[in-house]
Formats: structure tokens, sequence, C-alpha cells
């Protein structure tokens, strides 16, 4: 039995316990502190850990993210909040020139444990600079890890795994979510990175997906299931590493796959998924991978053009069927 | 046009600096951004306005007192709180609210929203909604006035929490060594969301960091259009002659929090109320009553119509259509044909 946290308790939680545990830990970004979090995840910590630890930053990203990397070559375990991810491009010198790159560059002399957190994707009608997903831009560089996920106790698994990691790693949260509850287990609880966890099973059809999209996937396969048609959904968790082998076992089971993913569709992450799932499960397949992407636009204010925007379950549904040769109705 | 200032005292009566037209047209754009903000908080409670809506209550004067001093001509470009410096470029009140409620009617066909006006016709070159971002386009656009060979000058404003964005030094180093036309206004209403100046630097006065590049930087009182008004005049007058970059923290307050969401209970109510009394709005409507360039009843006049023009604004917005969906392709390239990746 466990407890049930929203998750940005679920978060929170996870770092209060490695802050604890570890005196190295410290929390560092834009109103951690005094105000609690622009989203309330970090509400309390200054508190308990005083202002050494819980440290409200200027709004400077670029100086701030390499202070922590700094910190984390010279034996700290920094954790960095952005307070989107958005904002993190200001930084991503540090992250993808420094963070990712200092173990290779000193041959092994310096490592860098960091956790760079914060939401990423879109949280409604906040238009094109606040609206953006950075998976695949993270994920496309050696060196980091990425974690994307929602659920409450993936989360806080999670994010003390990240904290204890030695390698940099990138964990991108969701600002519409973090007021979604979850159960999640008593006492010590890790998850380890990069083992994805299968939501539903079914057999008629994989659902790939990470994030808030998730909900989206599960809507879609609960709709499916009234049609007969029984989806099985796949929560990534991490980006990098990616678990393909929980993805090829359900393709081999299922043959038909569909990834929902928030990025934009091009050189994105379900563009990855499906290399690999073409690759090796070439035989197994009985439609081409389809996926259910944002649109290949910025996203721009207007409630009509969000709509028209988002993957949703008319989407995934759409695609479903289309992958089992079902006429849409 | 400034006449020789006449330094008041006790046995004289203080005179106007400005004409009767200048004091009415601050009070009225002061006014028109009051209410219009006013009529966009009512209609974000209503869920008619969606996602960010920061805001400029109490920092009226600061818009009014920079366009009587510069010329239309001129570019300006700010962050996302943003409203009252487009309208007071002469951006519409209805193209603005439409925008706010996403209509394509909007200022932006409603693709931008609240933080992100654009208007070529009225040289702005819009809300910016990464903080600090406007800071080294705004010195471009300036850059690019010098290359022309014109006598513009561009207006780039930013809070003070923008001030400690790495941009701005850079910006400021090569503004002033390749000595652009720009003015660099920090509206300080001395809060970045829950964060006072005083917490994130040892330099509480903004202006101050100028200095360190040799850039002439002064503090003005912004909760009156006409000590903004002589200071940008000045400015403006310094950059458009060729002198190079000029900085200006402009001194104000924002009545409400940082943004629909915020609750502000990281500053003092008497600090609210000590700006509250200096309130640039009433000021001026105290200036011109004092000085009888306008009855009570002619700005009473001034009042109605801005209250029907903000109404008639809203019903413009509410009744106006959302764009198609299939305006998520348009204003994406230039490129008519280009090929978007459509599944
Ligand atoms: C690069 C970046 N970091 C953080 C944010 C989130 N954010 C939006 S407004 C703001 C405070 C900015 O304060 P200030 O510059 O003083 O402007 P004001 O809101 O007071 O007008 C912050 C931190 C952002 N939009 N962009
Ligand atoms: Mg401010």
């Amino acid at each position: 039995m466990g407890k049930i946290l929203q998750l940005r308790e679920a978060i929170r939680e996870g770092m209060v316990e490695e802050m604890r545990r570890d005196e190295r830990v410290f929390l560092m970004g834009e109103e951690v502190g005094q105000y609690n979090g622009a989203y309330k995840v970090s509400k309390g910590m200054l508190d308990e850990f005083g202002p050494k630890r819980v440290i409200d930053t200027p709004i400077s990203e670029l100086g701030f993210a390499g202070i922590g990397v700094g910190a984390a070559m010279n034996g700290l375990r920094p954790i960095v909040e952005f307070m989107t991810w958005n904002f993190a491009v200001l930084a991503f010198d540090q992250v993808v020139n420094n963070a990712a790159k200092t173990l290779n560059m000193s041959s092994g002399e310096f490592t860098c444990p960091i956790v760079f957190r914060g939401p990423t994707g879109s949280a409604g009608q906040l238009a094109q600079q606040h609206s953006q997903t950075f998976e695949s831009w993270l994920g496309n560089a050696p060196g980091l890890k990425v974690i994307s996920c929602v659920d409450p106790a993936d989360a806080k698994g999670l994010i003390k795994s990240a904290i204890r990691d030695d390698d940099p790693v990138c964990m991108m949260e969701s600002e519409l979510m973090y007021g979604y509850k979850g159960e999640v287990p008593e006492g010590e609880y890790l998850v380890p990175i990069g083992v994805a966890a299968v939501r539903r099973t079914g057999s008629d059809v994989t659902i790939v997906s990470f994030n808030k999209m998730m909900i989206q996937a599960l809507k879609a396969a609960e709709e499916l299931a009234k049609e007969s048609i029984s989806a099985e959904v796949i929560d990534l968790r991490t980006i990098r590493p990616v678990d393909y082998h929980t993805i090829i076992e359900s393709v081999k089971k299922t043959n038909r796959l569909v990834v929902v993913d928030e990025s934009w569709p091009l050189f994105g992450v379900s563009a990855e998924i499906a290399y690999e799932v073409q690759k090796f499960a070439f035989d197994y397949l009985d439609a081409p991978v389809i996926r259910v992407n944002a649109a290949d636009t910025p996203l721009p204010y207007a409630p009509t053009l969000v709509e028209a925007w988002l993957p949703n379950p008319e989407k995934v549904i759409r695609a479903v069927k289309q992958v089992m040769y079902v006429p849409a109705n | 046009m400034a006449t020789t200032a006449r330094k008041s005292s006790k046995s004289k009566k203080e005179q106007p600096k400005y004409s009767k037209e200048q004091y009415l047209s601050w009070y009225e754009l002061m006014l028109r951004i009051r209410r219009f903000e006013e009529a966009a908080l009512l209609a974000y409670s209503q869920q008619k306005i969606r996602g960010f809506l920061h805001v400029y209550i109490g920092e009226e004067a600061v818009a009014a007192g920079i366009e009587s001093a510069i010329r239309r001509e001129d570019a300006v470009i700010t962050a996302y709180r943003q409203h009252g410096t487009a309208i007071g470029r002469g951006v519409s009140t209805r193209a603005a609210m439409a925008e706010l409620f996403g209509k394509k009617t909007g200022i932006n066909k409603g693709k931008g929203g609240s933080m992100h006006f654009f208007s070529a016709k009225h040289r702005y070159f819009g809300g910016n909604g990464i903080v600090g971002a406007q800071i080294p386009v705004g010195t471009g656009i300036a850059f690019a006035e010098k290359y022309k060979g014109t006598d513009n000058i561009c207006v780039t404003m930013f809070g003070d929490g923008a001030a400690r964005q790495g941009a701005l030094h850079e910006s400021f180093n090569m503004a002033m060594t390749w000595q652009l036309p720009v003015l660099y206004i920090c509206e300080n209403n001395h809060y970045a969301m829950g964060t006072s100046v005083a917490r994130t630097s040892n330099v509480h006065e903004i202006y101050k960091i100028g200095c360190a590049y040799e850039m002439p930087s002064e503090p003005v009182d912004g909760m009156n259009p006409e000590s903004v008004h002589e200071a940008v005049s000045r400015a403006a007058e310094h950059v458009r002659s060729g002198k190079g970059p000029y900085f200006l923290e402009i001194n104000t307050y924002r009545y409400k929090g940082h943004s629909v969401s915020d609750p502000a209970k990281y500053r003092t109510k008497e600090e609210l109320m000590q700006y509250r009394a200096k309130d640039p709005i009433k000021t001026i409507e105290a200036r011109i009553l004092d000085f009888g360039l306008a009855s009570a009843e002619e700005l009473k006049d001034i009042k109605q119509r801005i209250e029907a023009e903000i109404q008639d604004a809203v019903r413009f917005a509410e009744e106006s259509p959302y764009p198609d969906p299939e305006e998520l392709y348009e204003d994406v390239y230039v490129q008519p044909d280009y090929p978007f990746m459509k599944d």
C-alpha cells in the first residue's frame, strides 16, 4: 500500500529524501526558495534546508546552470530547476557543451553528477515561446540521460535515481500535470533510469508514449477497448537510454505500433523508435509504424489552433485504426 | 513641446510645463491602458482570455511618457508585459482585445495572445516571452537603423528581472562599442515575479550597470509621465544625434501580481499603498485641474469616451471568430508552398 501524491509532491518527496540522505545535494533555481517554486514543487524546502541548500537565483539561466556544472565537477550534486525547459534554451551551452561532455573531454578525470529539471511541453494557451518539448533535443546529445514522466511514483523513484546517478540527468516534468495524483509506495522507492513501464497490456496494437501524452494514449486505449481493440500501452519514462527491449517485445506480440509524442514530428523520439522497430522487428510488423505528434508548426495562442495542434485521443484512435486496417468511423 | 521649466515656489503658483493637449493626451492614454487592463482581467476571470496575462496597471506613465518623447518612426521593443506599450504605439484597443481573446481579428490573428503583439505599421517589434531576449534584438534593430543611415532610434525595454541576464551585458558592450542608436529602458517595478531587486544582485540601482560600459545612465521617476517624458526626450536626443546608447532606469510599480495566478504575498500592503498614493492617472488628473487646463466636466467626458471605447473593444473581441484550424500552417515560413510534415 502506498499513499496518494500529486506529481509535484512526489518530485518534492524524492528531492527532500535525497537531500536528507546526502549533504552534497542542493537545489538551485528561480523562485525555488522564498516563493516555494513557481509551480510549488519545492514548497517548504527552504524551511527545512535553509538558504545554503535551497537557493533562489536571479533570472540568469546560463549563469546558474554553469555554476551547477562547476559545483558538480567539484564534488557537489546539484539539482538545477528551470522554471520551464523553454527558458533552459539559454542554458543549453552549459547542458550540452559542458555537462554532457565533461567526462569525455577530461578522459574520466571529472564527472558531472547534476540534475537539470523542470516542466516541458505545452500547457494550454501559452503560445509559441512557452510551448515546446525538448526530449529529442536533449536525447540527441551523448553524455546526457533524459527522463520524461508524469506518474507520481515514477517521478519520485526516477528523481531519486537521477540525483544518485554519477552522470548528468535531465528530468522533464509537466506544468499541466503537477496536480496529477497517483499512488506512491511508502518508504525508500527507486525506479531505475532506462526502463519503460507497460501501463496496460494488450494484444492488437502497441501504443508507445511518455509524459502527459500518456494520458491521451490511455484514454484512447480505453475507447478502443469498447470497440474490442486491445491496445498495449507503454510508458517510456526514460528517453535516453530508451528501453528498446520492452518496445520490441511488445511489437513482436501485437505486430503493430503507434507512437504518441508531443514533440514536433521531424527528427524526434517517435522517428527514433520507428527506426529501431523496423530494424529489430521488421518481420513482425503487419503495418507501417504511425506516429501522432504535435503539428509541424510553432504553437499559436488561439484555442482552435491549440486544439488542432495537439495529439488527442481521437487522433490516436484514428492512427490505431489505420495500422489495424480498420475503417475509421 | 517643452517650454522652459519654472521653479515652483510656495508664493508663486506652479505653471504647466507642457501644453494642454499634451496633458490631456497623457491622461487619455493612461486611462485607456488602465481601463483596457481592467477589462482584460475581468474577461480572464470569465475564462474568455486564457494562458498568461500580465497587466500594466500602475505602470501607465512609463508608456505615456516614452511615446510623447519619441517619434512614430522610432522602433520600440519590449517584454510580455506589453499591452500598454503596444497601445501607446497606436495599436487599437479592438485589435489588442481581440488578440487577448485569441480571435482572428486580433493584432496578430489570435496567434500571439497577451505576450506577443507585433505591428510593423506601428514600428512595434513585439512582446517577447523569454526574459531578456529582446535586449539584443532591440540592439540589432538599432544596428539596422544606423546601417541604413536613418536617424531613428530603437527604444529597448525590459524589466528589473531581465537586467540580470547575461544578454544585457553583451548587448550593452556591443552597443557602446559600435555606438548604436539604442535607448535602453529598464522598467523597474521592483519585482521579478516574487523576487525583489535587492535579492538578485548587490547592484540595487539598476541604472549603474550602464556606467560599467561608460553608457550615460540615470534613474527616473516613473509614476508621472512628465518626468518620464523629460528624461526620455533628453536621452532620445542624445541617441538620435549619433552619440550612442543611453540607459534609463524608470522606477515604477505594478499594482497587481506578476500574472493573474500570482497572489503577490511577497510584498506588503503598505508598499502597494505608497505607490497607489502616487498613482500616475490621479496625479495627472489633479495637475490638469490645478493648472486649469480642463474642467472636471471635460475630464468626465474623456472618461466616458474611453469607457465606451473599451466596452466596444470587448464586444468586438467577443463577436469576432476564432482562427480556422488551417491557420496553423500559415505564417510559419515565408515560402508559400513549404512542405510541412503532416503525417
Ligand atoms: C529566460 C526566462 N526565464 C524565466 C522566465 C519566467 N519568467 C517570466 S516573467 C519573469 C519575471 C521577470 O521580471 P521582470 O523582468 O522584472 O519583468 P516584470 O514581470 O516585472 O515586468 C520570469 C522569471 C522567462 N519567461 N524567461
Ligand atoms: Mg519587474
